[in-house]
């Protein structure tokens, strides 16, 4: 593969005395895909919140091409810009419509005319199967349809790299399939993406690299066959182990009696 | 007095000028409550860009405008008003002690609509790169939308309260008539006109303000 995207060197981020992210490193290439995994408050959430700047960082750095990211730098915005972010509960705005939600960043941030993006939003509506909705409030809309338009909302930036925090996990799981395909798309059309995800057949499918993220440290990486058939450390196993389900054996306690 | 033309003429007289006084003063309220409602909303410490001691002064001098009585900060600004529009009586004087009443009251209730943003969508347009401008602007500003109409509502329902009290110490409207005719001179009858007047006229605005924030809620 090419040269890194995006470069984590050492990074550590605290919450006052609480350390959620220690001393982690990471090295992005353009086109890769890699799925971050691990049990809830392993600090999954909190690493892509600090890609994007949202979070300020005790220690290390975060690089997108070269350039710092750093929540308060001067240009953070625009560095922001070249990062998309897809969230959990799709904050979308929800006073605009689907169109005025996916215009508002290229329109005003971009400053792009608005007829030229409008086609183009039109097309990327088209593409997640929901340009009939251009129209329509987001309380108009399922959970899935809203995490569609989020992602819509996402690519019309053209970001360089594309942050997903648990995006279906505030599905029901019939919608959660309508929105890991358009992601899976994204990865065949060679995005570069950080996924956290909770499906771990979606992680099958979509990474190159996935990543087990615990006390804030990559605890595990490798390849999904590597990762899911062989994986190395305990830690690794006992994750996967609370993915599947198995009744107790029933002993009588008291057949000996 | 009878019910004649006469009272008739006043009583239109003094909705007229008091619709003037309510309407104008809310205005100029919002001229200048609006702007320091954002900057109290923006630099609190779950704000946008949070900033402690401007948040403190902004605070401390809006409340303290807000804790002077009404007719107190009329009877103070008399001077100021006399700079301003020339006279510190009737229905222009009434205007700027009204609009300085408002703007700390008006800031309040901006601030509070403002507060009401779904954190999780400002933080959606920031991680956009929107500026803070923008947020301001097409986010906070756009999302608070129904609850700032409301804010409106009531802003001119306090403001119309106010500008009946601007009566006792020569302002024009309603509340001058009521006082004047009402109260000095006991004709009970064109008091509770009056304020059957004001009553009517809180009804309404109170009612198109619903109507209208129902509206342009797309939330629901």
């Amino acid at each position: 593969m090419s040269e890194a995207i995006l470069e984590i060197e050492h990074l550590i981020k605290k919450y006052d005395e609480l350390t959620v992210i220690n001393d982690l490193s990471l090295s992005v290439k353009k086109g890769e895909v890699i799925v971050i995994v691990g049990s809830s408050g392993c600090g999954k959430s909190t690493l892509l919140r600090c890609l994007n700047g949202l979070e300020d960082i005790q220690g290390g750095s975060i690089k997108l091409n070269g350039e710092p990211v750093l929540k308060a730098s001067k240009n953070i915005s625009e560095i922001r810009r070249k990062i998309g972010m897809v969230f959990q509960s799709y904050e979308l705005f929800p006073h605009m419509n689907v169109l005025d939600n996916i215009l508002l960043a290229p329109v005003k941030v971009l400053n792009r005319k608005k007829e030229e993006v409008k086609d183009e939003a039109m097309t990327l509506l088209k593409r997640v199967g929901l340009d009939n909705k251009a129209l329509a409030y987001p309380r108009q809309l399922s959970g899935g349809q809203k995490q569609r338009i989020a992602i819509v909302r996402a690519l019309i930036m053209h970001p360089e790299v594309l942050l997903f925090d648990e995006v279906t996990a505030a599905l029901d799981p019939e919608m959660v399939r309508e929105v890991l395909e358009v992601i899976l798309d994204l990865a065949d059309e060679g995005k570069t993406m950080l996924i956290v995800t909770h499906e771990m057949q979606f992680a099958k499918a979509v990474a190159d690299r996935i990543i087990l993220l615990e006390e804030g440290k990559i605890w595990e990486e490798g390849t999904p066959e590597e990762f899911f058939n062989n994986p190395k450390t305990e830690r690794s196993k006992e994750f996967l182990r609370s993915f599947t389900y198995k009744r107790k054996e029933t002993v009588n306690e008291y057949a000996d009696l | 007095m009878e019910f004649n033309s006469v009272l008739i003429n006043l009583l239109l007289e003094g909705l007229r000028d008091t619709l003037i006084m309510v309407f104008i003063s809310t205005f100029f309220g919002y001229v200048l409550g609006l702007p320091v409602g954002v900057l109290l909303a923006v630099t609190d410490k779950t704000g946008l860009r949070p900033h402690p001691v401007v948040y403190k002064i902004t605070d401390f001098v809006v409340n303290i405008l807000r804790s002077v009585p009404f007719l107190i900060l009329l009877i103070l600004l008399i001077p100021f008003t006399r700079f301003v529009v020339g006279q510190s009586y009737d229905t222009i004087g009434t205007i700027v002690p009204l609009t300085i009443a408002a703007a700390p009251f008006i800031a309040r209730i901006v601030e509070s609509s403002l507060k009401e943003v779904d954190p999780g969508v400002i933080e959606a347009a920031r991680s956009m790169g929107a500026s803070n401008w923008t947020i301001i602007v097409k986010v906070l500003l756009g999302e608070a939308r129904s609850g700032l109409l409301v804010g409106i509502t009531i802003s001119l329902g306090t403001i119309l309260g106010y500008s009946a009290m601007a009566g006792a110490v020569g302002g024009g409207g309603l509340g001058d008539i009521a006082i004047r005719y009402g109260y000095y001179r006991y004709e009970t009858k064109i008091m509770l006109i009056t304020v059957a007047v004001l009553i009517v006229l809180m009804q309404i605005l109170q009612g198109t303000g619903n109507i209208l924030s129902k509206k342009i809620d797309k939330r629901k």
